[in-house]
């Protein structure tokens, strides 16, 4: 047998060796390429909803078009402008608290001898995270509750009259930051704590031999170390700005309608106007908007990312 | 006499903080820790609390009276639903877990093979999703009108089957440079990409597997808005959603007080648990979570941490 076709026939084996690796491949990708059509590509579609006039019978894709008349009924709709502001603001604090307080919390952690203790309280602190926002809402009940709640019952050992506190607005931005923060410090601070054990010692060890207290090694060592993590994180919520977490809002304050003008959010609006008002009209409108806005934002943020440090960004 | 640097160099000596501090720092860990702690606490306390304790002192971590009686009477009067809403949510919880490793390990796996034409093409074909979503109306019309999805279980299972995020860390999980000379070895051995994928991928991807599994399973247990959503009947609700229909209950009746005296209102009472049993309703529902996550606590702390890096 020459080389020549002795080479021919191994490539001809190596290629349909490849086609059948190939096969294989796709074989197991299958599953998850149907799925992601059905339930993620499938409704992306349907966003056109938003330009229509939504008959169940006629479908998504033969209902009549409307042009931008949906959009007109959403920027003239006062509660949309008001969960807007919402979204915004919780975002805001929420991006404070979700990243000063688990950082503060992973330093002091790293800090706090025995170990043993500190391992116990990074068990406790992120238990609430494993508690779903169903039973938070339980839990936030039976603390606030003018009937039976424990600080219902302070007031009446008093003799005072209990705050009606699912009646009253202005104290819900409080107790929502809060549960926010309870639910996330210990959880949160899991990656701070990963970046800070993996600074090395020596840096440590050379600010002592310099005589710098505890706070300066903080201070110049590592925080440093922790900003480009700090900086991505804001930069990523920044991209998250017109979402929230549904369950929080919805649940926490157990829909209330008297508290919407603090609780209202994007998320919840919308699941309201399509399930209890039944205006697909609306809330398609709404939903584009959030779509379209949460897309560029985050397309934005992540060129941001990449510009400051291309390891972190995502694409 | 001052110490010399050199010994008091290391974890204890000069570069931790001092005793003062220490201390001051466990104080305020502790604290922490107990209003992490005790809101919790505070939900199985309660549950064996007598109600007539609870209707005059209200809840408290320490009752005046403790009791059974919440289990009770929770098992006298909803057993059934309790125990169709329980089997609901551990059958989606498992096939659900189970359904969903798999499902996104293979995908994850092929798209972690150098060999693949489509490897790019489908990576981001998974990463797309996380970018651009239609949302809930579009999801919700789609799954009611095309698929016919309304009250029908399949609903709460399918559309959670895959992550682009758990893909994606598991395939930076798969392609690490430790499994390469493995998979390797096996080709020239004759290994097909089948045998590869179960049995040398996923054998010593055990820890990226909990964490991913511990996840999915968390989300699945923890299911409600997908029932409220779709679900009709009551033999189809989950464990969650019955405790967050009693929840809903209670605040519809304090929003519409007038309701208390028509018949409807009049029902909608008598069927509510007391203050004791929903507490031991709640117990029931988080109970399972809290009890296997500190096993699970070592895995994810990598994983996350590991996730951080990666980026």
């Amino acid at each position: 047998m020459s080389s020549n076709t002795l080479h021919r026939a191994s490539r001809r084996r190596g290629l349909s060796l490849r086609t059948t690796e190939n096969l294989s491949l796709w074989l197991m990708a299958l599953p998850a390429i149907v799925l992601f059509l059905c339930f993620a590509y499938l409704p992306m579609t349907g966003v056109v909803l938003a330009f229509k006039s939504f008959r169940p019978k006629h479908g998504i894709f033969l209902s009549p078009w409307v042009g931008l008349k949906n959009f007109e009924f959403m920027f003239r709709n006062a509660t949309f402008w008001m969960t807007v502001r919402n979204t915004l603001l919780y975002n805001v604090a929420f991006m404070v608290i979700g990243i000063v307080g688990p950082l503060v919390f992973a330093i002091a952690l790293n800090e706090v001898r025995p170990k043993g203790a500190a391992r116990m309280y990074q068990t406790l602190t992120i238990m609430p995270h494993f508690v779903s926002y169903v039973v938070v809402s339980v839990i936030v009940f039976a603390i606030l509750s003018a009937d039976s709640g424990i600080l219902g019952n302070l007031y009446k050992q008093r003799g005072q009259q209990p705050i009606a506190f699912y009646s009253e607005p202005k104290y819900w931005p409080w107790i929502l930051s809060g549960v926010y923060l309870w639910k996330n410090i210990g959880y949160s601070s899991i990656i701070f704590l990963g970046t800070i054990t993996g600074i090395s010692d020596e840096f440590y060890e050379a600010a002592v031999i310099d005589g710098a207290t505890k706070w300066q090694q903080i201070r110049h060592i590592t925080l440093p170390f922790l900003k480009p993590m700090v900086v991505v994180l804001t930069i990523m919520r920044v991209g998250q700005m017109f979402s929230s977490n549904f369950d929080l809002f919805y649940q926490v304050p157990m829909n209330s309608g008297q508290l919407y003008s603090v609780t209202n959010t994007i998320n919840v609006f919308v699941y309201n106007t399509l399930r209890n008002s039944n205006n697909v009209s609306l809330s398609s409108a709404v939903g584009f908007v959030q779509s379209v806005a949460g897309f560029l934002l985050v397309m934005g943020t992540n060129q941001v990312i990449r510009m400051i440090d291309s390891d972190l960004a995502m694409f | 006499m001052k110490k010399q640097p050199k010994t008091s160099l290391g974890k204890r000596g000069a570069l931790g903080i001092s005793t003062g501090a220490n201390a001051v720092i466990n104080v305020i860990m502790v604290l922490i820790s107990l209003s992490c702690l005790l809101p919790i606490l505070l939900i199985y306390v309660s549950s064996f609390t007598a109600e007539s304790a609870i209707r005059a002192h209200g809840f408290s971590l320490f009752p005046k009276e403790w009791s059974l009686s919440a289990y009770q009477m929770l098992f006298e009067e909803s057993l059934a639903q309790i125990v169709v809403s329980y089997r609901n949510t551990a059958v989606l919880t498992v096939v659900g877990t189970v359904l969903s490793l798999f499902i996104m390990t293979m995908y994850a796996y092929a798209i972690s093979r150098q060999v693949f034409a489509a490897r790019k093409a489908l990576t981001f074909f998974a990463y797309f999703t996380m970018l651009f979503s239609g949302g809930l109306v579009p999801s919700y019309i789609v799954n009611t009108t095309i698929f016919g999805l309304r009250d029908n279980m399949l609903v709460l299972l399918l559309p959670s089957l895959v992550g682009a995020y758990n893909i994606i860390v598991l395939r930076t999980f798969f392609s690490s440079a430790d499994n390469t000379p493995i998979i390797e070895a096996a080709k020239v051995d004759g290994a097909s990409e089948f045998r590869i994928y179960g049995q040398i991928i996923l054998p010593i991807s055990k820890p990226a597997l909990a964490t991913i599994g511990l996840f999915t399973a968390i989300a699945y247990f923890s299911k409600w808005f997908e029932v409220m959503l779709y679900i009709d009947s009551k033999s189809k609700w989950t464990i969650q959603y019955m405790l967050q229909r009693v929840m809903q209950d209670i605040q519809y009746l304090r929003a519409n007080p007038d309701l208390l005296m028509s018949e409807e209102g009049a029902e909608m009472l008598a069927n509510l648990p007391n203050e004791s049993a929903k507490m031991a309703l709640t117990v029931l529902t988080m109970t399972p979570v809290l009890a296997f996550y500190p096993y699970f606590q070592k895995y994810f702390v990598k994983g996350l941490t590991l996730g951080a890096v990666k980026g």
